[in-house]
């Protein structure tokens, strides 16, 4: 089961809303499917990223995944230790494979995604 | 059939199989209507007449010539050992290394490849090979508009007149903004890239560039002031592209010395004959922050599951087979081959031989540009040369088909080749390598000034070719053979 | 470990000792280079490797023993046509003739190799049906971007500026849409159809007057004909449009499908697959491209011309002002296009026909003996082409062994894998192209070979997961690669001799 007090885009990210600030990043099925991830291209703090559009890119061995943003607002924080050590998001994807957190604009976008049971049951169609 | 191996039962014994009398039943979804006409081709040819053909072909060549062309294409000696190993079925008849486990001689080739050309430009991420120099530039070129997220490149002059015909097809054809660097028009920098108007250019805020293109030695052989135009370059916040010849490497100083991003070039002078053109070996390397935005393959080293040291393709994600509409490039094959073709001749000759090659072809030049200088030939531009230069010679296509005529192959008519270029209405661009020895030369001087006497003596009328070529009006009309897109 | 056969070595670099000197060349005068501005000279030689004849050789002799080649063995590689590579040809390209010849040689010396060129595209136009042809790019993707940059160009002419879609199957091959975006077009994907062909309905909902060009591979990378493909051509005709064949599986269709009587307007050639020239390692390939009548007046500068005289001479300089320009510079990979002329002459029309025949009865044959097996899934049972897909889905389910581990159990069998994962669209693929040159022994025993693993997955699944065993290197470290890539050797400073000056 996938962490229940998160939500989920059909695109297999995940996102956990701290007051105004949400954190963001791929689920362990998405990992799964990538495989050994090699890099991760994210944005710079103080861009802004629009729900739905791609903010960044995760690469594996075999594959390229553009990221999705769950919501809009503007990058606050990206996580650093994923250029040195790409594979947390294989190891910890829902923890330390987190990738960026942002300034949320709007909270009622998070109506738009889907809850935990919501994902199992797109993940279990896959 | 010259190379099946299936005869008439094993045939019979696959339709069996099949349940099928003919092998049309294997073609009958082939719709009525779209079947092809019947190939109208000349019979199957056995392989002693074949080679006679082609022998034939060959021998209406002409390439025992003294020859002083280059213009991006160049002879040099290449010891036999190399061929040798090139004709090694495990070398010429292998895949694409997908499979590394059975690929390991290919791919070791291709990372000893790239260190031997990251040494010689001294930047340390080098492509496994494009299709030649000017698709590297090309690509070089569109590599720092993504890198900058920039719209439009410079590119001089002086780079060879091919090349900025490709980058043309390929910016055009991305809908980026290509714009020329004039040349200096004369004075002591006549011939090189005017960077007091690449200056004024990269100053124009409202179009930033991404890039600037310039090619050592250039196209004319001159030499330019690299570290200055990289600097330039860097000072707008775009990126310096160095366009390079790699024997020439040995004894110039390397891209990575001043400050060029990506340097691209032509590696056909690495030992491979001038085949009229191809398969040649297209070189980009590019600094280790570039690495993720330079297109074709990369060999990295690697260790398998016991431990032993490994070679395999790498960054794959950015290519077509798995980028496909994001990728940077849709190249796929490459040139291997000729990679491992210049890598050998580089083992062959070793560093102390290249550049005694290097040094050959400079000192033969010094040489040449003396003995025409002696018929009253002299340099059209005064800078500094490496071991090909321009010179002036009235009604130069003229003299050109003459010379050819005596067996001198007087390099390259400029007024064909650069017809937009001005002053070079009456310009000839020769070169010398190791391989131009000092009886070409004297041949050269010779003929020349005989021709030019002929010329000179009155109404252009020996050879009843019809060129109509005027004594000493020096627009050499451009006619018939020796006319060159 | 053995005295010959392959062997792991270590690196040109580690082979290098100061001092060593190959004494190739003779040695230039003492002030060759004084007159070079200090400016411009290398202050650091380049510390590239001194070895001297006998430890380059053998260097790259024992590299070459741990490649696998068509001289040493099978690739059943679909979509790539690993078919015999004429030794004949090689004598071709060696010719000091075609050789030497510098690209820039007047036409007058050149007489040889433009006339080659010349009959070269005259036996494409025939094989092809179209009208003309050009020979300059490099390689198939060359000949994909340089076939979609006519069409743009085309539409242009005509002040067609609207069209900026390139519809493909979605089972492509990557460079399709890759080339669509190099050309500055937007690619659509439309899904086939469960018979694995074009899906007719699809296409036409998105065929309209923004569409630039349809691509499509015949037969599809399925290995299947696609036998809808005129109405297809219909339809694309019909808003406006051009179709693009890619030419990669040719050798399915010599003498049977002539793409431009068809219908289409431009197509690529593979010469390194269809025609024999070798792959190289990587390559090099060359890519001609063929059209018809409309797209004519755009293709690549220069073309060969032939005079009424008989003579050859090329296009000069901005005599044909409707070309889309250069993709290249000089002339062609002519190198390549002797060999191909070579092997082209070898079989005339009726040796082309029946490598056609030979290429897709092996097919057959062996997609026959497979589903026979029971041992993989064959996902279109019909009538294939010259190669056709198995997977490994049911294998996977029962065993959990996958292709990927299939292809490196082949290995040690001394075969290659064949193409892996590709096309896209089917599951754990395996896309089997035999071609005409390999014997039915050699057939029946990859079938048997690729029945063995299936039968190992379910006794000895581990086996075939660590595979391969026997190879010179085993399962790699990709990962580890990517992440932290070295991708040159740093030699260290002392281990050259400085040139004296």
């Amino acid at each position: 089961m996938v962490p229940s007090d998160l939500r989920y885009t059909k695109d297999h990210e995940w996102v956990r809303i701290d007051g105004d600030t949400a954190t963001i990043g791929v689920t362990d099925f998405a990992a799964g499917q990538l495989g050994d991830v090699v890099f991760v291209d994210l944005p710079a703090v103080g861009k802004a990223v629009e729900q739905f559009a791609t903010f960044g890119v995760v690469e594996s061995v075999k594959a390229v995944s553009d990221l999705y943003a769950p919501l809009s607002g503007e990058v606050v924080d990206v996580n650093a230790d994923l250029g040195g050590k790409p594979e947390l998001v294989n190891s910890d994807p829902f923890g330390d494979g987190w990738m960026i957190r942002v300034k949320v604009g709007d909270a009622a976008q998070l109506e738009e995604l889907l809850d935990a049971a919501g994902y199992e049951k797109l993940t279990a169609e896959a | 059939m010259a190379y099946g191996p299936h005869t008439p039962a094993d045939r019979q014994r696959m339709l069996a199989a099949l349940g099928m009398r003919s092998v049309d039943e294997l073609f009958a979804d082939i719709p009525e209507p779209l079947r092809a006409s019947p190939l109208r081709l000349d019979p199957p040819e056995p392989e002693q007449l074949l080679m006679q053909r082609l022998a034939g072909l060959a021998a209406r060549n002409k390439v025992e010539l003294a020859s002083f062309l280059g213009a991006g294409a160049y002879r040099h000696f290449s010891p036999p050992m190399v061929d040798q190993i090139l004709l090694r079925g495990e070398w010429y008849t292998a895949y694409t290394p997908y499979q590394p486990e059975v690929s390991q001689g290919t791919l070791q080739s291709i990372y000893e490849y790239e260190s031997l050309i990251a040494e010689l430009v001294g930047l340390d991420v080098v492509s496994a090979s494009h299709y030649d120099g000017a698709a590297a530039t090309a690509e070089a070129a569109l590599m720092t508009c993504r890198a900058t997220s920039r719209g439009t490149v410079l590119v001089s002059r002086a780079v060879h007149p091919h090349y900025r015909e490709v980058l043309r097809t390929y910016f055009d054809g991305a809908g980026l903004g290509l714009e020329e660097i004039p040349l200096v028009g004369d004075g002591p920098e006549r011939g090189s890239t005017d960077l007091a108007a690449m200056k004024r250019r990269l100053a124009e805020a409202d179009d930033p560039v991404a890039g600037v293109v310039v090619a050592q030695p250039n196209f004319y052989g001159l030499l330019e002031h690299m570290a200055e135009a990289s600097r330039l370059a860097h000072a707008a916040g775009a990126l310096f592209v160095a366009v390079v010849e790699p024997v020439s490497l040995a004894v110039l100083a390397p891209p990575g010395a001043y400050g060029a991003d990506i340097a691209a070039g032509e590696g056909q002078a690495l030992g491979i004959p001038p085949q009229y053109g191809g398969p040649y070996l297209g070189i980009l390397a590019c600094t280790d922050s570039l690495v993720r935005q330079i297109p074709g393959r990369l060999v990295g080293m690697t260790t398998d599951v016991d431990g032993k040291r490994a070679y395999v393709m790498t960054l794959q994600a950015r290519e077509q087979h798995i980028r496909r509409e994001k990728a940077a490039s849709n190249i796929c094959t490459n040139q291997t081959l000729l990679a491992l073709a210049a890598s050998v001749w580089l083992a062959a000759l070793g560093p102390h031989g290249l550049r005694d090659v290097a040094a050959l072809g400079a000192a033969r030049a010094a040489e040449l540009e003396a003995a025409l200088a002696s018929v009253g030939v002299a340099r059209v531009h005064a800078g500094a040369y490496l071991n090909e230069f321009a010179v002036s010679v009235p009604n130069a296509p003229e003299v050109h088909r003459r010379l050819l005529d005596r067996g001198v192959l007087a390099g390259l008519v400029l007024a064909e080749a650069v017809p937009d270029e001005p002053g070079l209405a009456d310009a000839l661009l020769v070169c010398a390598t190791e391989v131009t020895t000092g009886d070409d030369v004297a041949t050269f001087a010779r003929e020349l000034g005989l021709v030019l006497a002929e010329i000179g003596s009155g109404p252009a009328s020996n050879t009843g070719n019809g060129t109509g070529a005027a004594t000493g009006d020096g627009t050499g009309a451009a006619r018939s053979v020796g006319a060159r897109a | 470990m053995s005295a010959s056969g392959p062997r792991l070595q270590p690196s040109l670099f580690e082979l290098s000792k100061p001092g060593r000197a190959s004494d190739k060349i003779p040695h230039p005068p003492a002030d060759a280079l004084d007159r070079l501005p200090a400016e411009h000279r290398r202050d650091v030689p380049a510390a590239l490797p001194e070895l001297n004849e006998p430890e380059a050789v053998r260097h790259y002799v024992n590299l070459s023993q741990m490649n696998h080649a068509v001289d040493t063995g099978f690739y059943p590689l679909g979509s790539c046509t690993m078919k015999w590579n004429p030794k004949v040809n090689e004598w071709a390209a060696r010719q000091p003739g075609f050789a030497q010849l510098h690209p820039l040689a007047p036409d007058a010396v050149a007489q040889g190799t433009l006339q080659l060129l010349w009959e070269l595209e005259q036996i494409l136009i025939e094989i092809s049906g179209m009208r003309a042809v050009t020979l300059q790019p490099a390689a198939g993707a060359h000949g994909e971007l340089t076939g979609i940059l006519m069409v743009r160009d085309y539409h242009r002419s005509r002040g067609d500026m609207d069209r900026t879609d390139v519809l493909v199957p979605d089972s492509a091959h990557g460079t399709n849409p890759a080339t669509a975006t190099m050309a500055g077009l937007r690619t659509i994907s439309i899904k086939a159809a469960p018979d694995g062909g074009i899906d007719l309905d699809a296409f036409r909902a998105r065929l309209g007057p923004t569409t630039a060009a349809v691509m499509i591979t015949n037969p599809s990378t399925m290995g299947l004909f696609e036998s809808r493909v005129g109405e297809l051509l219909d339809a694309v005709h019909a808003v406006g449009a051009m179709a693009y064949m890619d030419g990669a599986n040719l050798n399915a269709i010599l003498g049977r499908f002539k793409p431009g009587e068809a219908g289409f307007d431009v197509m690529h050639i593979n010469t390194h697959k269809t025609f024999s020239t070798p792959h190289g390692g990587g390559g090099p390939g060359a890519g001609p491209v063929a059209v018809g009548e409309k797209l004519e007046p755009f293709l690549p500068a220069p073309r060969v011309l032939r005079e009424a005289d008989g003579t050859f001479r090329l296009e000069r300089v901005g005599e044909r002002p409707t070309s889309i320009g250069r993709m290249r510079s000089f002339v062609g990979s002519t190198g390549v296009l002797v060999r191909a002329y070579a092997y082209l002459r070898t079989h005339g029309a009726s040796g082309l026909a029946e490598i056609t025949d030979d290429a897709v009865l092996a097919a057959n044959y062996l997609k026959q003996r497979l589903t026979e097996s029971g041992a993989y899934d064959i996902p279109f049972p019909g009538v294939c082409k010259h190669e056709f897909i198995a997977s490994a889905t049911s294998v996977k389910r029962k065993t959990g062994v996958r292709t990927l581990d299939i292809a490196k159990r082949l290995l040690d069998h001394g075969f290659h894998a064949p193409t892996v994962y590709f096309p896209l669209t089917v599951d754990e693929a395996m896309l089997i192209e035999p071609t005409e040159t390999e014997s039915i022994e050699t057939l029946d025993a990859f079938a048997d070979a690729l029945v063995a693993i299936a039968r190992e997955a379910e006794s000895d699944p581990e086996i075939v997961k660590t595979a391969p065993h026997t190879a010179p290197v085993r399962r790699l470290d990709e990962a580890g690669a990517a992440r932290n890539p070295n991708l040159r050797w740093r030699p260290a400073v002392g281990d050259w001799t400085p040139c004296p000056d």
